[in-house]
């Protein structure tokens, strides 16, 4: 998709130049935006039924006693027992558990934080500047994280968004995985998903930065991000200008160019925020800049402007009940995520966590009851969109996962019952319509390099 | 908590005496000593204990009668391990943290009870999800040993200490070695020479049967009669020492056996290594904190008869002393014969103990899980409630409904260790408690967003 775009610029570019007479300019040499592609593939997988299991579409969809057909990687049919299943197709029996598309968790560090935490593995901030737009989190993610085997066994997730951390006002690109190991993280990404940009607010930058140059408070915060939006804008000018005119290539910012591909609308704005206040001040900042927040992520207090978050078609990524370790999460409530969904907004269960990734279903169904509690009567497979498309959106690939539509890609999972139950785990997740996680088999269990000829090798985690 | 004198004082002042006496009836009664729950169950609590439960239960005419038909109920949830009521906030927030004393100059000797808040807003938000009681750890700072930490209670009253200096807390792993200047062997030795200082002063302490005397009242003042006479001008020590006087003699009841030696450590061989040393001091009351990787010693663990409070939500080598890490740790102990609770060691363990009781809830899913190890649904409420007060010997008095326990009650909306049930009453020691929270007013604030005719400040 970013390749096309270029494609296009660039041929607008030629016909501009044969346009014109004297004297004719040097056309526009295409960047290349994708330089670092997905090598990513789906494994084969065979054709697929389940019967009898009840489906929560993603959707807000309920199936009772439904079928789901998949192969060729993909969502073939989905719907009741009458549902017409190719022959020779194996065949799996779905009484009394369910099936869900796989889990999206739009905030992790998997891969940029590992495990084992030590030091050497610390590569999620680049905490030497607070604007540092151009560094990329898949250069720091390892793909040998035993993390991910367990997010996809114990949390049946099958897409996440890799994120740079919160030290910086800008933290640097993220990436989107497909959760299916691979040697390189190329691999693992997920054939073009949009890039997504970490910005953050608040008391993260102002500590860390605070001694080592500013900014320091809040103030300074938004000040060195509106000063570096103005540098953005003109860098967009200049380089806009060369793609319709040609002549002589500006000079490359990579910093620049993250930001030129925001304002493009290209990149989407993951932004780290608590507090409604800061929120708000943030929602401000993109109208005066030019761009648009897809998404704020934390947003503790999304429910109290979650009237505005809805107007302004952003969705809020949240915990289900984290609260209080800093100021600016102090004000934490268990009904955040309900709260906001009730409001009309666009609400999501995030992890930021490599356990709290294993189990986003159950944070869901945390949120799910103190919602019910609160008054907010909802069915189980509507919060489900907490998990599945409302996810899917904020990355940019709702069109292609994050429901059981026909066409969709096949990242599904059979849950041992309900999930939204403690006593409920995965049997199965197909990604791309391939199995790669079977509860009862043992060889279908991914085992990490690091974990090789490490005690508990092999285990069931 | 209020003693039970001041407590019927209170009382009797506020209301009739027969409010003292409660039945709770109609509910699923599970009694969280590792037994199943009982449907249609009655528990009666009379003067802050548990008189009776399970079925048939009698009860006096005049009891308070609470319906909780369709309901369960159960003990509150004990937290195994935890920073609860030390800690506000904890980053960034001056003067809202006390788990630590990282430029102090004691360790052993440090106790957590004067630094407990019980207004902290942590414990409401606890207690309004079951939670009644901690273990109460410090952390440690420049020294393996961490000081002496308590069991409180989560009541809505100025007094939540209910056992004071109850154990002591030493790092003997990853963290240990860094505290003791960058190794295991280091972390030892260190150990080693901690417990011979304290037995030169224990040549000056009185015998163990004399010991801690508490004054009658509503929070005791602990004499110690070890005290005075450790530190006083006979108690001499040799020249080379490196603790203080204090910290060495608040190890004197660690080695007479008197208060629990509570040791973090994760890895198979460190576990291995407390366990002798309780053949290096017999006297040494052990109790296993983290053991991540205990399930590869389980037999070993099993036959020192050490207890093991472990994190149940632990699957990640998320260190080089954890790489063994699998949920089915506390299963595979268990099925040892090793005596298991949970805690939250390294987990959310200032603020988010409510989680506990979803970690058991998932120890009880694994027994659906080909290779795994669970736990059944009784042995998984007992690890949250009568296995922790065990393991550090407040099983008399915690932690079930069996008569004569301290009561602490929760009523819950539907099965506990499903986190889609909420709480319906709390009692602790006997006082139904309020479960308002700074969350739910939060919430209720802002529940509706239409705009008013006055501001949101405006409306509680």
């Amino acid at each position: 998709m970013i390749r096309r775009g270029g494609a296009l610029i660039l041929s607008a570019a030629l016909l501009a130049g044969c346009a014109s007479n004297p004297p004719p300019k040097k056309a526009a040499i295409p960047v290349n935006e994708d330089p670092y592609p997905s090598t990513y593939h789906p494994y084969p997988g065979a054709p697929t039924v389940i019967r009898g299991a009840t489906l929560f579409d993603g959707e807000g969809g309920q199936v009772d006693n439904g079928t789901i057909v998949i192969a060729d990687g993909l969502i073939q049919a989905v719907g009741g027992p009458e549902t017409p299943v190719p022959a020779g197709a194996f065949e799996i029996d779905g009484t009394g558990k369910y099936v869900t598309p796989g889990v999206i968790d739009v905030h992790s560090h998997l891969g940029d934080y590992p495990s084992p935490g030590v030091e050497s593995h610390s590569d999620g901030n680049e905490a030497t500047a607070p604007a540092r737009p151009d560094v990329w989190a898949e250069h720091s993610v390892w793909p040998q994280d035993p993390g991910f085997s367990r997010a996809l066994a114990n949390g049946g997730v099958t897409t996440l968004q890799i994120l740079p951390g919160s030290a910086n006002l800008f933290g640097g690109r993220s990436v989107t995985l497909k959760n299916v190991p691979a040697r390189t993280t190329q691999g693992m990404k997920f054939p073009g998903a949009p890039y997504g940009l970490k910005m953050a607010c608040g008391e993260n930058p102002k500590r860390v930065y605070g001694s080592k140059g500013g900014p320091s408070t809040r103030m300074g915060n938004i000040a060195t991000t509106r000063a570096t939006w103005l540098k953005a804008a003109a860098y967009k000018r200049k380089w806009d200008k060369y793609e319709k005119d040609g002549g002589d290539m500006p000079e490359r910012d990579l910093a620049m160019d993250t930001l030129r591909g925001v304002l493009a609308g290209k990149i989407l704005i993951h932004n780290h925020c608590y507090r409604a206040d800061e929120m708000a001040n943030m929602i401000d900042m993109s109208h005066e800049m030019g761009y648009k927040i897809t998404a704020f992520h934390h947003a503790v207090e999304s429910y109290k402007i979650a009237d505005i978050l809805a107007k302004e078609g952003i969705c809020s990524a949240m915990w289900a009940d984290w609260w209080g370790f800093k100021m600016e999460s102090y004000d934490g409530i268990k009904e955040n995520i309900p709260f906001v969904d009730k409001a009309g907004a666009c609400a999501i269960v995030h992890s930021d966590d490599a356990n709290g990734i294993q189990r986003l279903n159950q944070e869901a169904a945390k949120a799910l009851a103190d919602g019910r509690r609160a008054g907010y009567n909802i069915t189980d497979a509507f919060a489900w969109r907490w998990l599945a498309i409302n996810p899917a959106r904020a990355l940019g690939v709702a069109e292609r996962t994050g429901s059981l539509k026909q066409g969709k890609m096949a990242d599904v999972v059979l849950w041992n019952g309900n999930p939204f139950s403690t006593y409920t785990r995965p049997d199965k997740v197909w990604i791309d319509g391939a199995m790669m996680y079977d509860a009862r088999n043992p060889r279908l269990r991914p085992v990490s390099d690091f974990e090789l000829g490490q005690p508990g090798e092999g285990d069931v985690k | 908590m209020i003693r039970s004198a001041l407590a019927a004082f209170l009382l009797a002042t506020v209301a009739p005496a027969a409010a003292q006496t409660v039945a709770i009836t109609g509910g699923t009664v599970a009694l969280g000593d590792g037994s199943e729950p009982i449907p249609g169950g009655t528990v009666v609590i009379r003067d802050g204990k548990i008189v009776g439960a399970g079925v048939g239960i009698p009860f006096p005419r005049d009891a308070e009668v609470v319906d909780a038909s369709g309901k369960w109920v159960t003990p509150g949830i004990v937290a195994g391990f935890s920073r609860l009521g030390l800690s506000e906030v904890d980053l960034s927030a001056d003067g809202t943290t006390d788990d630590v004393a990282r430029n102090g100059p004691f360790s052993a000797a440090i106790d957590v009870a004067p630094a407990i808040n019980p207004l902290t807003t942590t414990i409401p938000v606890n207690r309004a999800d079951g939670v009644t009681r901690a273990i109460v750890a410090p952390n440690v700072a420049r020294n393996i040993f961490a000081g002496q930490g308590a069991v409180i209670d989560l009541g809505a009253d100025m007094y939540p200490i209910t056992a004071r200096r109850h154990f002591q807390f030493v790092e003997l792993g990853e963290t240990g070695a860094n505290a003791a200047g960058g190794s295991r062997a280091s972390a030892h030795v260190l150990f080693r020479n901690a417990l011979r200082e304290a037995s030169e002063l224990r040549r000056f302490a009185v015998p163990v049967s004399s010991s801690a005397v508490p004054e009658p009242g509503p929070e005791p003042v602990v004499r110690d009669p070890n005290e005075s006479r450790l530190i006083g001008p006979d108690a001499r020590r040799s020249e080379d020492v490196l603790l203080t006087r204090f910290d060495a003699a608040a190890l004197v009841p660690v080695l007479q056996g008197r208060q629990y030696l509570l040791v973090h450590v994760e890895r198979a061989s460190d576990i291995l290594q407390v366990i002798r040393l309780k053949r290096e001091f017999p006297s040494l009351k052990l109790v296993l904190v983290g053991a991540t990787e205990g399930w590869t010693v389980a037999d070993q663990i099993a036959a020192s008869g050490i207890p093991v409070i472990a994190s149940a939500a632990n699957d990640l080598p998320a260190s080089f002393e954890q790489l063994a890490a699998t949920w089915s740790n506390v299963g595979r102990m268990r099925n040892a014969g090793v005596k298991v609770s949970i805690g939250m060691i390294d987990d959310n363990d200032t603020r988010n103990l409510f989680n506990e009781r979803q970690y058991a809830g998932n120890l009880v899913a694994l027994q659906k899980v080909p290779g795994a190890t669970g736990v059944s649904w009784g042995e998984a409420l007992a690890m949250l409630t009568s296995a922790p007060a065990d393991a550090i010997g407040l099983g008399g008095q915690l932690g079930s409904l069996r008569s004569g326990k301290r009561a602490d009650v929760v009523i819950w909306s539907g099965d506990p260790l499903e986190m889609t049930s909420n709480v319906d009453a709390v009692w602790i020691d006997g006082i139904r408690q309020p479960l308002e929270t700074r969350q739910t007013k939060l919430r209720d604030r802002y529940r509706d967003l239409t705009p008013n005719t006055l501001p949101e400040a405006y409306r509680r």
